[in-house]
């Protein structure tokens, strides 16, 4: 009891009532954005990569096992710098300027988690692609598709559906993960709860805020799916 | 590319002046390791019985079990980096606090901490399937010979699950080494951190993330070949 007094008596909720229009309406709906985003851009992105990686060509399976694990083996926060520091020199390269070009922060997040998370989405596309018994892309070549005209519209449609709990799970990961985007002093939902914690010294109030919006927003969010995997499971 | 490369610059003295640049990175990388090790065995210790929890026919224990795991899953680790850090100290009574704020290496120990707690709740939801994958009967056997719950999970069900689930358990400890990278927001001197340092102090941001880059892809393949090692030696044998 002792303890939850000392922990209470201090406790400002007011900061987080006058502040409650900037965590949300600007950092929130970065985070919100970002992780949206990134998801759609990791998917298509895994997608192909899982593809590449079982399409049975020369080097392509090599060139995508070797980018999804190089990106496994590194940690999210120094990828983060190096896409923060490499992107206005690819930018450079690409449009051929004279000088690094400026990128802003949301563009340089939204492509480091992208090109991050399209290796964890890959290895879940990989398994959902594989899950597909061979028997029917068989069948779709007797039939006379093409190998995107099978991938379209048989073996992707079904592998998305098996997978698709997995895909939201890994997406809530993702949205942890955007809160890394701290070490760049972006105004994510952390980011803009440590700015307010910083200027009116309420490091405890804001913290502890933080935790329970992230937690309710992902506990709700991890019950859905779960609620979801039993809804979409194929019964066979 | 307008960008002037320096790769000698890992031998020229650091304006810390205790040391190359390079000497900076290996020290990064030291802390790295001996957090990683110091965090697993808390993560190892604490996921064994949390999973451990899961299992037990008792309700309360489930309860407890699935509070934790749902609890430290659902708030990002760099939040709890912050709660451990920055908010502990203050809601403890006012002499601990004092005493963790004055700890020397405090960023180290809550690193440890918190990562440990953190990746317990991992290794927990691995141990769980593994005691879970294991056929009912082997439970039974074991209360039929006359053991006690406790004597089942130490002789007959861990020594299996923790067998089974050797890759997994292996594929969490490299995420947690990867992880002592976010102790870097509360001021740990880990690999990450030194090399955005060494970027900082000589402006060669791409010879400091390669080498970091590199030396992290060396570790994983270390960790990689010698828990392949562990599990060939700890293999039940005829499975």
């Amino acid at each position: 009891m002792g303890l939850g007094l000392a922990m209470f008596s201090n406790f400002d909720f007011s900061v987080i009532l006058n502040s409650w229009r900037y965590l949300f309406f600007d950092g929130m709906a970065f985070t919100l954005t970002l992780t949206a985003l990134a998801a759609i851009g990791g998917v298509v992105l895994g997608t192909l990569i899982a593809m590449m990686r079982l399409s049975g060509l020369p080097v392509l399976p090599q060139v995508a096992k070797a980018y999804v694990n190089f990106m496994r083996s590194l940690p999210l926060v120094l990828v983060i710098f190096w896409f923060y520091f490499l992107v206005p020199y690819i930018g450079q390269w690409i449009i051929g300027s004279e000088r690094p070009i400026q990128v802003g922060a949301f563009s340089s997040s939204l492509i480091t988690f992208t090109l991050f998370e399209a290796a964890y989405f890959s290895e879940i596309m990989r398994a959902g692609i594989q899950s597909i018994p061979k028997g029917q892309s068989a069948a779709a070549s007797a039939l006379g598709l093409t190998y995107w005209q099978s991938m379209g519209s048989i073996i992707l449609p079904q592998a998305f559906r098996n997978m698709l709990p997995v895909l939201l799970t890994q997406t809530i990961v993702l949205f942890q993960d955007t809160s890394l985007v701290y070490v760049l002093s972006i105004t994510d939902f952390l980011g803009a709860a440590s700015k307010i914690a910083q200027r009116d010294g309420r490091l405890v109030e804001m913290y502890v805020f933080a935790a329970i919006v992230y937690f309710a927003i992902c506990f709700i969010a991890s019950l859905l799916v779960r609620r979801l995997q039993r809804r979409v499971a194929i019964i066979r | 590319m307008n960008y002037n490369w320096n790769w000698g610059i890992f031998f020229e003295a650091s304006p810390e002046g205790n040391g190359t640049y390079a000497d900076m990175l290996l020290s990064g990388l030291m802390w790295t390791i001996v957090t990683a090790l110091c965090a697993w065995v808390i993560a190892f210790a604490v996921g064994s019985v949390i999973g451990v929890l899961r299992t037990l026919p008792g309700r309360g224990a489930q309860m407890v079990g699935n509070a934790y795991v749902e609890l430290f899953r659902n708030i990002p680790l760099l939040v709890q980096m912050f709660l451990w850090y920055f908010v502990l100290p203050e809601v403890l009574p006012e002499s601990w606090g004092t005493w963790l704020k004055q700890l020397p290496n405090a960023p180290f120990y809550t690193a440890v901490v918190c990562l440990g707690f953190f990746t317990a709740s991992r290794v927990a939801e691995q141990v769980r399937a593994g005691i879970q994958a294991l056929p009912r009967g082997q439970r039974m056997a074991g209360t039929a010979l006359g053991l006690t719950t406790a004597q089942t999970y130490r002789y007959v069900l861990l020594p299996n699950a923790y067998r089974i689930i050797l890759p997994p358990l292996t594929s969490e400890f490299l995420n947690n080494l990867k992880n002592t990278s976010v102790a870097l927001t509360i001021g740990l001197l880990e690999l990450t951190a030194r090399a955005r340092a060494m970027q900082e102090f000589s402006f060669q941001v791409f010879e400091a993330f390669t080498a970091a880059t590199v030396i992290y892809i060396i570790i994983n393949l270390i960790v990689v070949t010698v828990a392949g090692v562990i599990e060939r030696r700890v293999a039940v044998p005829g499975r």
